[in-house]
């Protein structure tokens, strides 16, 4: 076939095309994918028992809002990965800036600490699990959020794949915060950043694989 | 006095990025008249600039014009309207490029950081080659639900509803076939 028979072909009825798919696309992923964490969360781990006393403390909504701000970044950044030729933003500094501020509290307060009580601001009582509990929670978000960006067109698959798995990994932390009962900065900063980035390396090594078009 | 003449290669840029993107936007809205003549204005451009950089194999550049348009076209729901279309649509010849010298298990010709999206659009070559593979070879591969609402919607000119009362599928389902096939197609290309 000539290139400008293909041409004729590709044209005729080709019609309107919808506007906002990318958008669109990544609300439907999001919204299952956060329907799948919840349940995840609800039926393995169940929310904490003290959620209404926790409520009252400004660290646990920090548990909320830090995460949330890092995933509305990750998914402005992976909505403009997934379209060719768009700049990536000004979202991978927003995540730097946060990630910074976490580190940088959670290390003052470890710093001022009095040395026997450091062992418990770095462990708490869930150290070992804190991690592959956010992993698993974000195994449903991040299936979503991969077809999501399946449907799309992303030219730089590795950065892509890692800005997926930061959505997932960003949304999961959001959940698994109505399980943990853990309050102290320097544990956050540490299996809580830890736990989100599994998905973040995971989407970065399958992302030449997965996301091929 | 900044009169384009004094700077062709600017005007000449601009004078394409504005054509083509009204040509595009038209056509997203649903011109296929319009979206036709976007297309063919876009291979020339591909054509010229896959022929600079393919020098070494310039049997594949046919393939590639063919194998970009097919990707621009089941893509072209990840272009926004108020967004430049140069960097769009380099981005999609330059990927397509990359994945196919990657085919050919050559990367030095990746050796270009600096090439510039603005040089998509300078250049333009009408002359067209024969692509190695056969687009129409391929389509006879697809089955039956994809290549016959193709065929008829797409190579014959007819509506939707005619080709659903040929083929006896519902509307719908030929709307589908000719979506999975167009992009059943563009994967058979790049593999």
């Amino acid at each position: 076939m000539k290139t400008d028979e293909l041409v004729k072909m590709l044209a005729a009825g080709a019609g309107a095309v919808e506007q906002n798919v990318a958008q669109r696309r990544f609300a439907t992923a999001l919204g299952w994918g956060a329907c799948g964490a919840m349940l995840i969360m609800a039926i393995k781990l169940g929310v904490r028992p003290d959620f209404y006393v926790a409520m009252h403390s400004p660290m646990f909504w920090m548990k909320f809002a830090f995460p949330l701000a890092g995933a509305t970044a990750a998914i402005h950044m992976a909505i403009r990965l997934g379209q060719p030729g768009m700049h990536i933003g000004n979202a991978p500094t927003v995540v730097t800036a946060l990630l910074l501020t976490v580190w940088l509290s959670g290390a003052t307060v470890l710093l001022q600490a009095p040395i026997e009580r450091r062992d418990y601001l770095i462990y708490g009582i869930s150290w070992d699990v804190c991690p592959s509990n956010i992993a698993l929670i974000s195994i449903p978000v991040f299936i979503a959020a991969m077809w999501a960006m399946k449907g799309l067109a992303p030219t730089r698959p590795v950065t892509t794949g890692a800005a997926t798995g930061l959505v997932a990994g960003t949304i999961a932390i959001v959940v698994y915060a109505l399980h943990c009962p853990e309050m102290e900065a320097p544990f956050l900063a540490i299996w809580y950043v830890l736990g989100m980035l599994i998905p973040v390396v995971a989407g970065a090594l399958i992302g030449p694989i997965v996301l091929r078009w | 006095m900044g009169t384009s003449d004094e700077y062709p290669y600017v005007g000449r840029l601009a004078a394409s990025e504005d054509r083509l993107r009204n040509l595009m936007v038209l056509g997203l809205g649903g011109d296929n008249r319009a979206y036709e003549v976007f297309l063919k204005d876009l291979s020339s451009h591909l054509r010229a600039y896959f022929r600079k950089r393919l020098a070494r194999l310039p049997g594949e550049v046919e393939d590639l014009v063919q194998e970009t348009l097919l990707a621009v076209h089941t893509q072209r729901h990840t272009y926004e309207l108020d967004q430049p279309l140069t960097p769009w649509l380099h981005a999609i010849a330059r990927y397509k490029m990359i994945d196919m010298l990657r085919r050919w298990g050559g990367h030095d010709a990746l050796n270009d950081p600096l090439d510039d999206e603005q040089e998509l659009l300078v250049s333009s070559d009408t002359q067209m080659m024969e692509a190695r593979r056969d687009i129409a070879q391929l389509l006879e591969q697809l089955p039956d639900r994809q290549r016959l609402p193709i065929e008829y919607v797409k190579l014959q000119g007819l509506s939707v509803i005619e080709a659903a009362r040929m083929t006896g599928l519902s509307e719908s389902a030929v709307k589908v076939g000719v979506h999975r096939g167009i992009k059943a197609l563009a994967a058979m290309l790049g593999r």
